[in-house]
């Protein structure tokens, strides 16, 4: 019984990574870049958004689904990411605009001037023209991408370390991960935030110095970064929740006082997965908003963390392919509802208008599956495992000593 | 005999009641010891003070060569010092194998990330096999510790305690909803356990502290009302009005 690796020991792990490898390569060959154009860039961009929405969905199982931290903050983490990325895009964006549009000028523009136009480009929607002190590293892709990962992070750190050495727990504890979510939104609405307000940032499809692409090839490279980064946020999940790891996590998940007593630091461990699906949540938001091409403080509202723990026990939490599911299953089935492409049902003295109504139909999915199916769509794959023999040669069949024998139940 | 624990002037209150009172109680290194009372004597309390879950108004409680306060550490820690416990009701990871519930509490590094990296060693497997024949529970090591029985989880989980190499074992009634055999297996596990390291017994039936054959506090009101061989305790005035008598 000594360690197998972790695929022999998760099966799930090869068949997902096969699934996503087929879906990419599907969607890659019917896309307009690449193949026939059966699947337009716009739809390869939505896929693209569910597989980020995917991996934040990971994340939300981690910290939910096994270690029991009801958070309504992660996309405050999400959104955080996409910021931080979309801080850069729109910089050198506008700074390629600006440039070639002084280029013409007969005497060459300093440094200096191209810094005001910019700034003046970017924030003149909110009345200034400065750059605010948290743009200083705009200017550099390699800043920016490692605060995707270190803002997010530092911010889970710090927020996590307050609210678990308090032994802040259960609801309380979503209730303040919840005001925290709103906190920030509230924050980065007002226009001196210096992230320009409501208005967020803008433009973020298009990669600077690489106009010549078409989108319909920047829409495909951002799915198969996605895939990439699902893929390998999937493995790194299940390795976490396959050892040791994981079997602390759902001890204090299901028995909190229990784990402590038995020597280790809860509050460290939670702060630990805390953090680490923070800075999850934050890389699938820096891929999730280029595809978006806008950001603004309303994706962060705290509504949009309990969709996702809706996706989460939808799918069925405790399972990492359960979140995926769900996530994948829900913001399509969402999108599909809300685009206006499911036709009304006319009751007569009432047109039922799955645009309006589709939230109440959500809502309900989410109650009956609370009630009814508590494993989630994850839980149908039960149905099949559960018909496979058990692996128990040459032991008792059953839990007493009056069971039969293997070889007396051949007979 | 060199003291584990020491534990003097401890009181403690809870919204004006006295649930320990003035309490002092000491163990040696390698001793049983059996905690009677009745209802409210503050038995349950004691351990709670004694692992940190309870920080007492006054007193203190003294641990191990180098005489260390308890009261200062966290929860976590008091167990990683060497104390273990184990509580009234079964409490496994239900969820989890009977193997894994007893990895888990291998007396191993308890930090995150040694944790995070940690693989199983054939060393580790071995110890694992060799705690679960001790509680006899070699054929349930793929359960999962819910489908097991009463009895069978009041053992699992001092299989548990077992595997954390405690030098003080503070059992809370282990031998609750037990058949009688489970009882004699649980007697026989606990009296091993003490041949090599504290063990302090908390128990109400009177058959099975005698079956311990060990020396005997009796707890009234939060302090210690008589201690000895369960004989003498029995045969004491006070014992008889306040608990045996009624």
């Amino acid at each position: 019984m000594t360690d197998r690796s972790l695929f022999a020991k998760n099966p799930s792990v090869l068949i997902f990574l096969a699934c996503l490898g087929m879906f990419t390569l599907g969607v890659t060959v019917f896309s307009e870049a690449f193949g026939s154009g059966l699947i337009s860039t716009s739809f390869v961009k939505t896929l693209g958004k569910t597989l980020c929405l995917c991996l934040i969905a990971l994340a939300m199982d981690l910290v939910w689904g096994y270690t029991g931290i009801l958070s309504l903050g992660h996309f405050a983490f999400f959104g955080i990411g996409g910021y931080m990325i979309g801080m850069w895009l729109m910089y050198e964006r506008t700074r390629d605009i600006i440039v070639t549009s002084m280029a013409g000028q007969e005497i060459p523009p300093t440094e200096s001037e191209i810094t005001a136009a910019i700034g003046n480009q970017i924030f003149g929607v909110v009345g200034s023209s400065e750059f605010p002190a948290i743009w200083a590293f705009s200017h550099s892709l390699t800043l920016q991408l490692i605060l995707v990962v270190a803002v997010p992070g530092l911010l889970a750190l710090v927020f996590g370390w307050l609210a678990f050495r308090s032994r802040v727990t259960g609801v309380y504890l979503s209730i303040l991960t919840q005001a925290m979510t709103l906190a920030l939104a509230l924050y980065l609405f007002q226009n001196d935030s210096g992230l320009r307000g409501n208005n967020g940032l803008s433009g973020l499809q298009n990669l600077p110095g690489l106009d010549e692409v078409p989108q319909s090839v920047v829409s495909v490279w951002f799915l198969w970064a996605s895939a990439a980064a699902l893929g390998l946020g999937y493995v790194f999940s299940a390795w976490v929740v396959s050892g040791k790891f994981g079997s602390v996590l759902r001890g204090i998940r299901d028995d909190e006082a229990r784990v402590r007593f038995l020597g280790y630091s809860v509050e460290a461990y939670k702060l630990f997965i805390f953090t680490i699906t923070a800075v999850i949540a934050g890389i699938a938001g820096a891929l999730y908003y280029p595809q978006a091409g806008i950001i603004n403080p309303a994706e962060i509202a705290p509504i949009a963390s309990i969709y996702l723990a809706v996706w989460v026990a939808i799918g069925g939490r405790g399972r990492l392919y359960g979140a995926v599911i769900g996530a994948a299953f829900v913001s399509l089935v969402s999108s599909w509802f809300t685009g206006g492409q499911v036709p009304s049902i006319p009751l007569g003295f009432y047109t039922i208008d799955w645009v309006d109504w589709w939230l109440v139909l959500l809502g309900f999915s989410f109650v009956m599956v609370t009630l009814f199916a508590p494993r989630g769509i994850g839980g149908l794959f039960d149905l099949w495992t559960g018909h496979m023999a058990p692996a128990r040669h040459g032991q008792d069949l059953g839990p007493d000593a009056g069971s039969l024998q293997e070889q007396e139940a051949d007979q | 005999m060199s003291t584990l624990l020491e534990v003097s002037g401890v009181s403690v209150s809870f919204d004006g009641f006295k649930a320990i009172n003035n309490l002092s109680f000491q163990i040696g290194k390698a001793e049983m010891r059996a905690i009677i009372g009745p209802n409210g004597a503050g038995k349950t309390t004691f351990m709670d003070i004694v692992t940190g879950k309870t920080r007492p108004d006054e007193g203190r409680v003294i641990w191990g060569d180098k005489s260390v306060s308890l009261l200062k550490m966290s929860e976590a820690q008091i167990a990683r010092a060497g104390v273990g416990r184990k509580f009234q009701r079964p409490t496994v990871f239900e969820d989890q194998t009977v193997f894994d519930n007893l990895l888990l509490a291998l007396k191993k590094d308890r930090g995150p990330l040694p944790v995070l990296f940690y693989r199983r060693s054939a060393e580790d497997v071995d110890k694992v096999h060799a705690l679960a024949e001790e509680i006899g529970l070699t054929d349930q090591l793929d359960r999962k510790s819910g489908e097991l029985s009463h009895g069978q989880k009041q053992w699992l989980e001092i299989g548990m305690l077992l595997a954390q190499e405690p030098q003080l074992l503070l059992v809370d009634e282990p031998a609750a909803g037990m058949t009688p055999e489970e009882r004699e297996h649980t007697t026989a596990i606990l009296v091993e356990a003490a041949k090599t390291r504290a063990v302090v017994v908390v128990e109400h039936d009177m058959e099975f502290v005698r079956r311990l054959n060990c020396k005997v506090t009796v707890l009234h009101e939060g302090s210690v009302l008589a201690e000895g061989s369960l004989d003498h305790v029995t045969s004491n005035k006070d014992v008889i009005d306040v608990y045996l008598g009624r």
